[in-house]
């Protein structure tokens, strides 16, 4: 299995991201978008946007790269999730991907159907946070690093939609599991419904403000460091489960 | 042909941009009631015609400038450096 770890001037977590696939034993190549124009997404099983400050974050976080994929690679990235391959935007990679009009899903469009807009602490809030997952209420701890995360659809049948489709996947929460509410610091940016990350209704692409990559391994926690793997490995497999689950039936 | 477009929360939009430069503002002793932060682009376009400037500069908000979830924009052309048209 391939996956392709896209990058552009300003993104710099495409490094963890890569070791992070390897772990699973997916051949994962940082390739810059440049070249991705070129040479297309043929061969490439997954599809990674990074975290980082992509082109500065000049505009908003993540808009210009989020219209660069618009104008130059629509087509390819709608085949992309029509193939049911993955997608997976986290911190700036989730401000693309909704700046780019695929997330939240029903197609991409021109016109973002929500945003991640300023905190409303007006702080980069970078520390460690706890998210609820929505399947099985299970509490992870993971790091967060943003300054525009407070995720905001641009009408309350689009939040309605999410809800019922059951795509809010992460939602901010309380060391005890129970929701933040809109609670500071708890909910660290000031999102809608707590929104830490979202999915498509097809389940293949999937976009969150906190880092997983960051909290993959043992050591990266800031407790239970002498254990092989941290609550982020959950996250990803979680992610990539039904990607690797599909391609292992192939091969059977 | 010169525009300059004001890219600026909607109203009722909470801004901490400008709740934090308010605060800073005051702390200094300026009689401010409240701040908000927008942003102003100036683009030089290659049309000579005013009614295709406005018509371009929409489209620049609607595509990249603003996101209408929580932007709103305003335009203005300019003639020989000054304001010929406010929409």
């Amino acid at each position: 299995m391939r996956a392709c770890i896209a990058r552009v001037g300003g993104t710099n977590c495409d490094l963890e991201m890569k070791i992070v696939l390897e772990e699973y034993k997916i051949k994962a190549e940082i390739v810059h978008m440049k070249r991705l124009i070129k040479e297309g997404l043929r061969g490439y099983d997954i599809l990674v946007f990074p975290g980082g400050f992509s082109y500065g974050d000049y505009v908003r976080a993540g808009a210009i790269w989020g219209k660069e994929i618009l104008a130059k690679m629509r087509r390819e990235i709608e085949e992309f999730i029509e193939s049911n391959k993955l997608i997976i935007g986290i911190c700036n990679g989730f401000q693309v991907l909704v700046e780019a009009g695929v997330l939240p899903d029903d197609g991409i469009s021109e016109v973002p159907k929500a945003v991640l807009a300023t905190n409303i602490s007006a702080k980069y809030e970078c520390r460690w946070i706890y998210l609820r997952v929505e399947d099985n209420g299970e509490v992870l701890r993971v790091p967060i690093g943003h300054g525009e995360g407070r995720f905001m659809p641009s009408s309350n049948e689009i939040l309605m939609d999410l809800i019922k489709n059951r795509c809010i996947i992460f939602r901010y929460a309380k060391p005890s599991g129970e929701l933040a509410n809109g609670e500071y610091p708890y909910n660290p940016n000031g999102s809608i419904y707590d929104i830490a990350g979202i999915c498509n209704k097809k389940r293949n692409i999937f976009g969150m403000m906190p880092h997983p990559e960051r909290a993959f391994f043992g050591w990266q926690m800031p407790d239970n460091r002498g254990k092989k793997y941290g609550d982020g490995k959950k996250i990803f497999d979680m992610i990539l489960g039904g990607i690797i689950e599909s391609h292992s039936m192939e091969k059977n | 042909m010169i525009v300059r477009i004001e890219v600026r929360l909607k109203k009722g939009y909470f801004d901490p941009e400008g709740e934090v430069t308010a605060r800073a503002l005051k702390d200094l002793t300026f009689p401010v009631n409240n701040v908000k932060v927008s942003k102003l682009y100036t683009i030089d376009l290659r049309v000579e015609k005013k009614e295709e400037a406005i018509k371009i500069a929409e489209e620049m908000c609607k595509k990249l400038l603003a996101n209408p979830t929580k932007d709103e924009y305003s335009i203005e052309v300019l003639l020989n450096g000054e304001i010929n048209e406010k929409i």
